[in-house]
């Protein structure tokens, strides 16, 4: 028995480290190449660790690439689109999950249903549409933030939604209904007690539409111009070119993953409770 | 019934103004866009007619024939592509799969680190979709990326360095890419389908005299089914419908053996400007999707439980 049991430890130590290795071997390089010189990168001579250790590729990515007004592009975008689509998703996900009318379960599928089609089926109207509205109205949509904002909160509506419903069903009516007696109004119920009780997940909602939008490519590459680029669309344009300089590109992608990382894995256990929402009866 | 009897008494309009702002913004962005995208796929739409779409010429189903039709050079890579993104994608998901479920009964035992090792399997899935694009493009460069390194100087596994960005290995490419991302949702998900079994379970059997591998088919697989059945479903329809990988992988005009119908179809209606096949493209790729989803649907009976 006791040989068995160190059998599978053995057995197990070996699987996690086949699994770690898979996994950490690119995250590795990516960190190891952002500390090198390029000649080192494109030397053909293995080497594990660095030949010369630098920060100087942290340093010149800023001027290589117009990596701050990236960002800012990003931010900006990101950071609207997601508070837009919040307020929204409060609203209705509220509805959703106290209300009954007509129609209740066909806008719950629909909603659903807009999750599971490809993104070029809305791409192209969308790029229409918005020159057609350009052409009558002056107002810019392709090109500016604008229009990459009311997109961006409208991908993260579903999501959002269904997982706040799922939140919010959690409160109990009675904290509700004693409030109401004692005179709260339905807005004021929403916003002083259903609001404060589901900060967790508003909060994991948020940072799940700020990542969506932080990491879209699709409609970033059609909807944005030279001066409105995010910052998927500057790093993806940059390393398909034929010179390039992998170790700032490296040190950007870095700077760039490490507040989203950090964001996503505070609050994964969210992301299942999301989805899994559905999944329960 | 009772959840909502106290609130029936007052029917307002408050319900209305809450779901308005969600209902307009679905209206205009998700179903008018469908309908329109359904409209241009009728008709001709190129780049000179775009300013004036109402009016570009109606050529009823036109762009779905040369879509379909395999002698024509248009139709011919359609099928082609699709063919490639249904392979690219089947590989994807039952890879990812049977690595998630492996880390997933790796890790549900309590041994000292087994948090952190929960958290290393996560990070491919909590980083950009772009950046694991740049970084595979990066580990695939062909002089001196690391694959090629590892295979051909370090450990001498094949005598010259094959490119992978480019001609026919651009489909292994990114499929390992898409592995490598797409495994810690199948992982994450499995864990948490383990969680729902109830551990007596386990040990009626072992009272009945079960060994592991009855244990795993009778306990483990029943119990995950509804939970797996969702997580494979959904990153069957991410992984189809994802662009980006490929895109930030290969960039625009990836090679034959890589050319998913997402790239495809973006390449044919933005550098092209062939929108109107675009959106017949488009069309037939959600009618696809739609009966891979009915099939599904009957494969695994979603929904409903533990029938066996």
């Amino acid at each position: 028995m006791k040989r068995k049991s160190q059998l599978q430890t053995l057995t197990r130590a070996f699987f996690l480290t086949l699994y770690t290795l898979f996994v950490v071997v690119p995250l590795y390089e990516m960190v190891k190449s952002s500390f090198e010189p390029l000649r080192d990168i494109e030397s053909t001579q293995f080497h594990f660790l660095p030949l010369h250790f630098s920060w100087k590729a942290y340093r010149d990515m800023w001027t290589t690439l117009p990596l701050a007004r990236y960002f800012i592009d990003s931010l900006v975008v990101s950071g609207i689109s997601t508070l837009l689509s919040i307020v929204v998703a409060i609203c209705a996900a509220y509805a959703f999950s106290r209300f009954r009318f007509p129609g209740k379960s066909f806008f719950g599928v629909m909603i659903l249903a807009t999750q599971i089609f490809p993104g070029m089926l809305f791409l192209l109207p969308i790029f229409v549409m918005f020159t057609q509205i350009q052409d009558n109205t002056g107002i810019q949509l392709n090109g500016t933030y604008l229009g990459l904002v009311i997109t961006y909160m409208t991908f993260a509506l579903p999501f959002a939604i269904w997982m706040m419903r799922g939140y919010f069903e959690t409160i109990p009516l009675s904290l509700e209904e004693a409030a109401m007696i004692d005179g709260c109004s339905r807005i004021g119920v929403l916003t002083r007690i259903v609001i404060p009780l589901a900060i967790p997940g508003i909060i994991a909602v948020a940072v799940f539409a700020f990542l969506n939008a932080w990491n879209e490519v699709l409609f970033a590459s059609v909807l944005t111009s030279d001066t409105t680029q995010t910052l998927a669309i500057g790093l993806q344009s940059y390393a398909t070119q034929t010179v390039v300089e992998w170790n700032q590109l490296m040190a950007s992608s870095i700077t760039v993953t490490v507040p989203v990382m950090v964001a996503f894995l505070l609050v994964q256990k969210y992301f299942l409770f999301g989805l899994t929402g559905g999944v329960k009866e | 019934m009772h959840k909502y009897s106290w609130l029936e008494k007052k029917p307002n309009l408050i319900v209305l103004w809450m779901l308005l702002p969600a209902l307009v913004l679905e209206l205009l962005i998700h179903i008018l866009p469908m309908l329109v995208g359904l409209y241009i796929s009728f008709t001709h739409l190129t780049t000179f007619t775009l300013h004036d779409w109402l009016h570009a010429p109606f050529i009823g189903l036109e762009n779905y024939k040369v879509g379909l039709n395999p002698s024509n050079p248009l139709g011919a890579a359609f099928f082609w592509s699709f063919f490639i993104s249904l392979a690219y994608t089947a590989i994807t998901v039952i890879a990812s799969t049977l690595l998630g479920l492996g880390g997933a009964l790796l890790v549900n035992h309590h041994f000292p680190g087994r948090a952190v090792f929960r958290t290393i399997f996560l990070l491919p899935y909590a980083m950009p979709v772009f950046v694991v694009g740049i970084v595979w493009r990066f580990m695939f460069m062909r002089d001196w990326g690391l694959v090629n390194q590892l295979l051909v100087n370090a450990f001498h596994v094949i005598a010259s360095k094959p490119f992978w960005l480019i001609g026919p290995h651009a489909f292994i490419a990114i499929v390992i890419a898409s592995i490598w991302r797409n495994w810690p949702f199948l992982f994450l998900i499995s864990l948490a389908g383990l969680q729902t079994i109830p551990p007596d379970q386990y040990e009626a059997a072992e009272v009945d005299g079960a060994n592991t591998l009855m244990k795993f088919r009778h306990i483990t697989l029943p119990g995950l089914r509804p939970v797996i059945s969702i997580g494979i479903l959904l990153s069957f329809l991410w992984t189809f419908n994802d662009f980006t990988l490929p895109f930030s992988m290969l960039g625009e005009n990836p090679s034959p053996s890589a050319d998913v119908l997402t790239l495809h179809i973006y390449s044919n209606s933005f550098q092209d400007w062939n929108f109107g096949t675009g959106a017949a493209m488009s069309v037939l790729m959600m009618m696809a999707l739609g009966l891979i989803i009915l099939l599904f649907n009957r494969m695994f009976r979603l929904g409903r439980r533990n029938e066996l």
